[in-house]
């Protein structure tokens, strides 16, 4: 079982660090949808309780959502926007590497600081969950290209939402629904503007949008 | 009851959503509107019973905020009423560009403008913490394309800072939440915790305090966003000024209200459990840094739609501070938002009618706004004494009881640089108000001018702009209201403002 | 255990390691469907260039003639301190995978002062690219030997990472069984796979860089040795193979959990193991392309990256 969770965790931690260094958009999305299919099994292997009905649906309805649907909506917005790749990020391939291992290791002295007060399948969640929130803010930053600004948002939900699936349990049904629910209309939203932004101006570079300022 | 509140308005507007002649979707969104405060003004006679296992409650302070949402809502569709009727479906060119744009459907605007209110009234009724995350992230959603409602590229991008910033800023509270729900869960396992704020608060003393601290700071700095103070202010102002001005009227007054609730709500369990002081420190820091960040932005502003948002953000600190340094400051803070949303929004009113005229945002081009548009003009110059907080304005009183809480509690410091920033914000506005309103138009603003008599003087050309009463009398009624509110506050007003103050006290 | 086992090693690395490129060799022809070179071409090779004498520039330095046997030498004792699996090494002591990294760091200083002594702009082009990448694949290399020597150790829940003795290669990798590897496979996946691009770094293997391309813009390590020839060529060649079995020994010692403490056994499925991953090199080569000079440092760092992975793991997992 420890085995099966370390694993998960070493691949969704793996997942951030291909996102964080390919420049092909398509694989971006690609990796993102692995990794929702990855969270997917979270709840699945890191609640001590059988199997209940809540968790299985649960755990389909996420890999359905982050691992089909939203790369299926991000891949809409890139083919009709047209680009294929990230030319020139704030943050070169390499640097965000090391950047990354830096900020793995600041997530991993996080999950020391605030240790959980009650046990857990694995003490490396919190520090897999941090990371994967900080990778997600950084691609943010550091790209200039909505679709992976985009991109970096739903791997920041991706790993707040990885940290309650695992811990914060108790949390009603109702709740996860409308949070996943939430992101969706996010994401659907962030889409359409894509769309828009690709037709108005014939790119969708962010930092290009600065007419607003003062 | 509360259901009936939040559902009626959610409905219309799907409904309005399928329906295509523009005089339809007026009537129902003024009766959506006047409906909605008709059931809020209830609830003032009668308190609701609480829904879904008391996930639904509208206590003193929830009220508070609905109230003001409903009647904002009330008067800016009134307002936009006449808005709708006036803009030109057309396509048409952008005066600041000269590029050509459409405006989105209508069915869609109103359809998202009905919605925006349902997720408004969700934030102020829901008790439960992941419930209360969900709606101000629909609200984000919803107003989105409120924002992009004239389709041309600066709306677009001040949309798409807005729903990146702001996404990813609830995003943050999000896992503030979920850093809530470990605080709540004892040592024994996953306990059934309720995140509701009253059994929070009643077992405050059980919560674990590290995770309770963390989570504080992720809500403040995620609803910290959708509330606009600084640093995290960024999206504000752009989605202020390229929006129609109704919405910025809702946004400002509206809207930040909601997340400053959010943020009172994690304030309240904070306090409950002992943490008084840890969430003092950051409001007071984040108070006065939105207000300095704020009064630089002011003086010498050459947008008066983005300075109007700037200011939105200065009164946003003052509120933070105000309930930072607690104690009467906390009633100051309910009466502040009140009276700040009132006059933000009467404001906001006003700018579009002047945009509307001038077809210009420039503090700089417009003068003798009340040369052409007298009664706005005046308003214009009420407004900004209200907002200012000058007497007999409802923010005077308000401010000033900041000022006492802040002396009463030997804060002097602070005190002088809150008066400080003040009294820049006064200046820098003054400057740019008086100069918009005096004088004469250098040259009549770009209309029709074949209209006009071939030896065109100032004084005839004020016929030729009709100020219609539904431009006119919503900022009039907000401005009524405002200075009612600074000479006499009425007594059932009174007393839930102090239960607001009282709750979010944490007593 | 016999006192000649740790013998075995260095001895069956001096005769065999030649064969270990050819293996790699024939794999490539396989799978391309060509003829390909025989599976003793290095043998030929090496005996050819030691019949011949050296040529030597009249502008080069002693330094240039020390290079390749300074490199053989650090090689050869390198060798001494690799462990087949179960089976120890000739020497062992605590802290020796530094001083194993160190050799290797000699060798390489050799070869790139060897290199720019010639004066010629592509050599220096080399070393400098050479250089560039050890830069990443050294503390790849020995965090992830750090991680393993953190694997498998009982520990008291108390105690802090640094009260742990220090141990030699021999003894980190004897403890490696099944059980282990069922308890902390993660990490020793994580290690292998750093160690495993490493090794591709370091042995100049396709995706980092191409052994038969000759094309001087492109090369790294090729374009270093141009000027050697005869013996010195030789030298360089046969120290590269026994590099190679260094690291393929390290690896299967890694990936293959057998310690039965019978050495027969044991020898065998290392060696077995070594095969393998020498045709998985094989394999890999035929099917991937050099990677862009810009992006070899983004591998690199990748393997960084793991190694630091399971380095945390292990010692706050």
């Amino acid at each position: 079982m420890k085995l099966w969770t370390e694993t998960l965790i070493v691949l969704l931690i793996l997942t951030n660090l291909k996102l964080i260094s390919s420049s092909r958009l398509s694989a971006c999305i690609r990796i993102v949808a692995v990794q929702g299919i990855l969270l997917g099994v979270v709840p699945l292997l890191a609640g001590q309780n059988p199997l209940t009905w809540r968790i299985a649906s649960l755990a389909g309805l996420t890999m359905i959502l982050k691992g089909m649907v939203f790369p299926w909506l991000l891949l809409k917005a890139m083919r009709s926007a047209n680009v294929r790749r990230e030319m020139e990020p704030f943050v070169g391939y390499s640097a965000s590497l090391i950047v990354a291992a830096g900020l793995l290791g600041f997530s991993i002295w996080m999950g020391r600081q605030l240790p959980m007060p009650f046990a857990v399948a694995s003490p490396l969640i919190t520090p897999m969950a941090v990371f994967t929130i900080m990778i997600g803010l950084f691609a943010v930053i550091s790209r200039r290209k909505a679709v992976t600004q985009v991109l970096g948002y739903l791997v920041m939900e991706n790993g707040i939402y990885a940290f309650g699936l695992s811990f914060a349990q108790q949390e009603p049904f109702l709740i996860e629904l409308g949070t996943l629910l939430d992101v969706f209309m996010a994401v659907f939203v962030m889409g359409i503007t894509i769309f828009h932004i690709n037709r108005e101006f014939n790119h969708i570079d962010a930092d290009r949008l600065n007419a607003l300022r003062g | 009851m509360i259901l009936l509140l939040i559902l009626l308005p959610v409905l219309a507007g799907v409904i309005s959503f399928f329906i295509r002649p523009g005089w339809m979707l007026r009537s129902i969104l003024l009766a959506t509107a006047g409906f909605h405060a008709l059931l809020t003004g209830g609830t003032w006679l009668r308190q609701p019973a609480s829904v879904l296992e008391e996930w639904l409650f509208l206590d003193a302070p929830g009220r508070l905020f609905l109230s003001i949402t409903s009647l904002l809502f009330l008067v800016t569709s009134v307002y936009a009423l006449g808005y709708l009727m006036r803009e030109d479906w057309g396509q048409r060119q952008d005066f600041e560009e000269g590029m050509l744009f459409t405006n989105a459907r209508e069915s869609v605007f109103v359809c998202c403008l009905l919605i925006f209110l349902g997720m408004m009234t969700l934030v102020t009724v829901s008790q439960h913490f992941g419930l209360l995350w969900v709606a101000v992230e629909a609200t984000t959603l919803v107003s989105a394309p409120l924002i992009y409602f004239h389709r041309h590229v600066r709306s677009l991008e001040a949309t798409w800072k807005y729903i990146m910033i702001c996404s990813v800023g609830i995003a943050l509270a999000l896992l503030g939440n979920f850093f809530l729900a470990v605080a709540a869960t004892t040592a024994t396992g996953h306990d059934h915790v309720p995140l509701l704020v009253n059994s929070l608060v009643n077992g405050a003393a059980n919560l674990s305090r590290p995770w309770l601290k963390a989570a504080f700071i992720f809500m403040l700095v995620g609803y910290g966003t959708k509330m606009g103070l600084a640093p995290l202010h960024t999206w504000l102002p752009d989605a202020h000024s390229e929006s129609p001005s109704v919405i910025s009227a809702l946004l400002s007054g509206a809207l930040l209200n909601c997340a400053f609730l959010a943020i009172l709500r994690i304030n309240q369990v904070c306090i409950a459990a002992g943490l008084a002081e840890y969430g003092k420190t950051l409001l007071l820091g984040f108070g006065l840094f939105s207000m300095l960040v704020a009064a630089s932005f002011i003086v010498k502003q050459l947008d008066f739609k983005r300075l109007l948002a700037y200011s939105s953000v200065e009164h946003m600190g003052i509120l933070s501070l105000a309930v930072g340094l607690g104690g009467d400051g906390v009633y100051a803070a309910m009466l502040h938002a009140i009276n700040h949303s009132l006059t933000k929004a009467m404001l906001f009113l006003v700018a579009g009618n002047i945009l509307a005229v001038y077809h210009s945002k420039s503090t700089t081009d417009i003068r003798g706004i009340s040369s052409i548009l007298p009664i706005n003009g005046v308003l214009w110059i009420v407004g900004f004494l209200a907002i200012t907080g000058s007497p007999p304005f409802g923010l005077f009183v308000s401010e000033l009881l900041v000022l006492k809480a802040a002396l009463d509690q030997g804060h002097v410091a602070i005190a002088m640089a809150y008066l400080g920033l003040l009294g820049i914000v006064f200046i820098g506005m003054a400057a740019i108000f008086c100069r918009m309103v005096q004088g004469y138009p250098a040259e009549l603003p770009t209309f029709d001018t074949s209209q006009l008599v071939p030896n065109r003087t100032v004084a005839t050309a004020s016929r030729f702009f009709h100020e219609s009463p539904l431009s006119v009398l919503p900022p009039i009624v907000l401005g009524m209201l405002v200075t009612l509110l600074g000479l006499f506050i009425p007594s059932p007003l009174q007393q839930t403002l102090i239960r607001a103050a009282a709750t979010v006290s944490g007593q | 255990m016999n006192i000649l086992h740790p013998l075995l090693n260095p001895i069956l690395a001096l005769f065999l390691a030649p064969l270990l490129p050819g293996i790699i060799n024939r794999t490539k022809a396989i799978v391309a469907g060509r003829t390909g070179q025989p599976l003793l071409q290095l043998y030929y090779d090496l005996f050819r260039l030691f019949q011949k004498s050296a040529v030597y520039s009249l502008t080069v330095s002693p330094i240039f003639k020390a290079g390749p046997l300074v490199g053989l030498a650090c090689i050869v004792m390198g060798l001494t301190l690799v462990p087949m699996g179960g089976i120890p090494s000739l020497f062992g002591f605590a802290g020796d995978l530094v001083v194993l990294a160190y050799l290797m760091g000699l060798a390489r200083f050799f070869t790139v002062a060897a290199a720019l002594d010639t004066g010629s702009a592509f050599e220096g082009m080399g070393a400098s690219r050479e250089v560039q990448f050890s830069v990443l694949a050294e503390p790849a290399l020995l965090l992830g030997l750090a991680a393993i020597s953190q694997v498998g150790l009982i520990r008291p829940l108390t105690a802090l990472p640094t009260a742990i003795p220090l141990e030699s290669l021999s003894e980190m990798l004897a403890r490696l069984s099944m059980s282990v590897w069922m308890a902390d496979g993660t990490v020793l996946l994580l290690t292998s796979a750093a160690l495993f691009i490493v090794m591709l770094a370091e042995n100049c293997r396709i995706p980092v860089d191409d052994p038969t391309t000759h094309l001087e813009l492109t090369m790294i390590h090729e374009v270093m040795v141009l000027d050697h020839s005869g013996p010195d060529f030789g030298m360089i060649l046969y120290a590269a193979a026994l590099k190679l079995w260094i690291f393929l020994a390290l690896l299967a010692g890694l990936l293959i959990p057998v310690r039965t403490g019978n050495f027969w056994m044991d020898g065998a499925s290392i060696l077995i193991g070594m095969v393998v991953i020498a045709i998985g090199i094989g394999v890999i080569e035929s099917i991937n392309g050099r990677l862009r000079l810009i992006r070899v440092p983004q591998l690199l760092a990748g393997a960084l990256v793991l190694s630091v992975m399971a380095l945390v793991m292990v010692l706050w997992g």
